[in-house]
């Protein structure tokens, strides 16, 4: 515990953001370029799908990024409500409208996506379903973040939220097993190795990246901000009572 | 050119989605970054009041 809280202290932290932040900005910058790059000139059109198929580049990392907010968000609020670490609920909170963020493009792109393919622009199939369930759950999350007065009580109402709803990642995942989807499986992770070819695999991975990296700028940025305005809470209240 | 710009018919799918995806990126960036500055011009007014009234 001893080590778990020396992070807790913002002094440290914001110490380790001003590092990370414009590293994961250089990475950002770097991966985007190359990954937009393969993804229109160096990756082929599908032998089906036609050039359609580029969509793929930033709808995979997007569904990707979105699954990965929510269970930065949920391993955040279970820290945060076992061991009330100071840091967890900031993170948590910081992260949830990137994933919400993400969780849209993933939504919008695939329906971009879908229109040509499947000839709709939505079905209720499982894997979409679940999706869209998921972007409420963010939604639902920063609602109930807004809700109180007292910032402790919504940390704890909302790590709560984060953690029911943590029960839809896997659904998200295995969606495309459990249940008949017009949804295609997965093909990147599974077992027996990837069936996509590197032509198409890197400029993903890539993109992926790019995605990622932009979440741990962005996260970092959020969350001075949420410390800044913690101590200007704190010296409002110090205005008020005369201190 | 032309060609490239067309996706092989699918232009109407694939730039939107690309260029969704690019402004929902920069619109959070802008708005977090905008955020953390006005809370830190706020929070050094309020240092800078708490350090007038001493």
């Amino acid at each position: 515990m001893a080590d778990l809280h020396r992070f807790a202290n913002p002094t440290r932290f914001l110490k380790l953001a001003g590092i990370i932040q414009p590293w994961a900005l250089a990475v950002f910058l770097l991966s985007i370029t190359v990954g937009l790059y393969m993804a229109f000139f160096t990756a082929p059109a599908d032998y089906q799908q036609g050039e359609s198929a580029r969509i793929m580049y930033v709808h995979v990392p997007a569904a990707w990024m979105a699954m990965f907010c929510y269970t930065v968000m949920a391993v955040a609020s279970a820290v945060s409500l076992i061991w009330k670490h100071p840091l967890a609920d900031v993170s948590a909170r910081a992260t949830a409208p990137i994933g919400a963020a993400f969780t849209f493009l993933s939504l919008a792109t695939g329906s971009l996506w879908g229109k040509p393919m499947w000839g709709t622009w939505w079905v209720w199939d499982a894997r979409l379903t679940s999706v869209l369930v998921l972007l409420f759950l963010y939604i639902g999350y920063m609602a109930l973040q807004g809700a109180f007065d007292d910032r402790v009580r919504a940390a704890k109402a909302s790590a709560i939220l984060a953690l029911v709803g943590f029960v839809n990642v896997p659904i998200i995942k295995f969606s495309v097993d459990w249940w008949n989807t017009l949804h295609q499986p997965a093909s990147v992770i599974k077992m027996g190795g990837s069936s996509i070819h590197p032509s198409m695999l890197w400029p993903l991975l890539i993109m992926a990246i790019a995605f990622k990296a932009y979440y741990v700028w962005v996260l970092m940025v959020r969350m001075r901000q949420e410390l800044v305005a913690n101590k200007v809470r704190i010296l409002r209240l110090k205005q008020v009572h005369g201190g | 050119m032309n060609e490239f710009l067309e996706m092989g018919g699918y232009a109407a799918f694939v730039w939107p989605a690309y260029g969704l995806s690019a402004g929902v990126l920069v619109v959070i960036a802008w708005l977090s970054i905008r955020d953390l500055k006005n809370t830190q011009n706020t929070f050094e007014k309020l240092s800078g009041e708490k350090e007038k009234s001493k």
